[in-house]
């Protein structure tokens, strides 16, 4: 019961932590891209 | 503060080992702020005439130096304060790093708001170059800790987000200008108060989410190799010792000259797509081309350093030098046919093994030296990188002037610097190749490391 509570509490940790770092560096990539994406206009 | 102390940071059971990436990954993503620093040269310029640069505005010479400044304590902060990163601990070390960058940027505000370059010199270069410094090392060893099976990758997971910070930094800073600047201001100072605090709360996330394993810990299902490969050892070798063995200085060759080849050319990208290339690539898209550059220096630091993993450090250099020397050998050819899309591909491929260079540089000397201080160590070779970063640039700029001088037409200017640059790579090749394990002589000894307390 512990190791499951303890495993679903990790799962939403990293979820967060991967998010908090995931999603402007994401932001930051599809910014670049479209910028990119001119020089093949 | 016991809360930054290296015995309060010990995991506690059934800790997440994948939650120490993104911590590492909250400082390198701040701090790769760096690279996109000269956003705010042009609106620096213009500080005091709003519109267009008055005689009593700072020169874009003068501001070069913000960026010059920074990187150079970079790297003596990395090299000087290794060993205080080792012995403290990542969160300790991330804590200074958050103060350091937070801090640079609100001296520099200050420096705006009084029109004192110098204070900004002191706030982003000096303060902030600490932050820096300090920043970049600080998860290394933790990283290589966590992940003994995959240092390669973890460690690039890492230093893929200092490539990365720049693509956050570049929009963000930006959007920050716009929305603090009115007809009779330029909102300068305001971008960097705002991006002192949100990078120091940015940071202080990582440091709080950090971890080191308990002493013996080990990834479920784990086994060290029974038979240690010749090239990794399973030793230590203590950080000043490391600067004794010809390794570290094979490997500072190494780095310095991968980092010099890579360099010269990111910082010339744009112009150099347009003059070899007269009329076929616009402005505009050689603005694209040097997005699309970031995109894979920052993509080759995850790719390149979780390859080694598979096929082994020296031969991830390898890799580096052979396609490296084939590459720039072909990118005359690629001007003198025309082929704008074989120069692209070319410069891509470069660009990705120059980032893996630096992601993979920390495992390597992980393999050599051991896990005990490979962050001190580390530290200490981060100076090839300054040194790269003074001499990449001028070697492409000062052969190609003097090939301009020469009467050789600008779209052929860089066929020299190419075939230099391959030259350098060969180089690069023979110190691999002399890279051995280290001899027995300079690991560290049991007794001598628990008399001085610095057993793990």
């Amino acid at each position: 019961m512990a190791t499951k509570d303890q495993s679903s509490g990790n799962g939403l940790k990293l979820l967060l932590a991967w998010g908090f770092v995931g999603i402007p560096l994401a932001w930051g990539v599809i910014e670049t891209i479209n910028n990119a994406m001119k020089l093949f206009q | 503060m016991s809360f930054l102390d290296k015995q309060h940071t010990i995991a506690p059971p059934g800790y997440s080992r994948w939650l120490i990436p993104p911590a590492a990954l909250c400082i390198h993503l701040c701090i790769g702020q760096a690279y996109a620093f000269s956003v705010f040269n042009l609106p620096m310029t213009r500080l005091l005439g709003i519109t267009t640069s008055t005689p009593d505005d700072w020169k874009l010479t003068d501001l070069g130096w913000i960026f010059s400044i920074g990187i150079f304590f970079l790297g003596a902060s990395a090299a000087l304060l290794g060993r205080w990163v080792e012995d403290g601990g990542p969160r300790r070390a991330m804590f200074a790093a958050a103060c350091c960058f937070g801090g640079g940027f609100i001296v520099s505000a200050f420096g705006v708001y009084i029109h004192n370059i110098w204070v900004v010199y002191l706030g982003y270069g000096v303060i902030g170059g600490f932050g820096l410094g300090l920043g970049y090392i600080s998860p290394v060893s933790t990283l290589i800790k966590w992940f003994p099976d995959r240092p390669g990758m973890a460690t690039g997971m890492a230093i893929m987000g200092f490539g990365g910070g720049a693509f956050i930094a570049s929009p963000l800073s930006v959007w920050l200008m716009a929305r603090f600047s009115t007809p009779t201001h330029i909102g300068v100072m305001e971008s960097f108060i705002a991006l002192g605090i949100i990078y120091f709360c940015f940071m202080m996330v990582g440091s709080i989410i950090v971890r080191i394993p308990a002493p013996g810990w080990k990834p479920e299902g784990y086994v060290a190799p029974a038979q240690p490969k010749k090239l990794v050892t399973t030793r230590n070798v203590y950080v000043y010792q490391a600067l004794k063995t010809p390794q570290f200085w094979l490997i500072w060759w190494i780095l310095c000259l991968n980092v010099t080849a890579g360099i010269g050319v990111l910082g010339q990208a744009s112009a150099m797509s347009q003059e070899m290339f007269p009329g076929k690539v616009s402005v505009t898209a050689a603005a694209g081309f040097v997005g699309l550059m970031s995109l894979f220096n920052m993509m080759g630091r995850f790719f390149w350093a979780s390859t080694s993993d598979i096929i082994g450090r020296k031969n991830t250099y390898f890799c580096f030098f052979v396609i490296g020397m084939v590459l720039y050998s072909l990118v005359p050819t690629t001007g003198a046919i025309g082929s704008v899309t074989g120069f692209v591909l070319c410069f891509l491929v470069i660009i990705s093994m120059y980032g893996g260079g630096f992601a993979t540089v920390p495992a390597y000397l992980k393999d050599m030296f051991g896990t005990r201080y490979v962050g001190a160590i580390h530290g200490m070779l981060i100076t090839a990188w300054s040194m790269a970063g003074i001499f990449g640039p001028v070697l492409v700029n000062y052969i190609r002037q003097y090939q301009i001088d020469h009467g050789v037409p600008k779209a052929d200017a860089y066929n020299v610097t190419m075939y230099v640059m391959a030259g350098l790579l060969v180089i690069g090749f023979f110190c691999n190749l002399f890279v051995k394990a280290v001899h027995e002589r300079h690991y560290m000894k049991h007794e001598r490391a628990d008399a001085m307390g610095m057993a793990d």
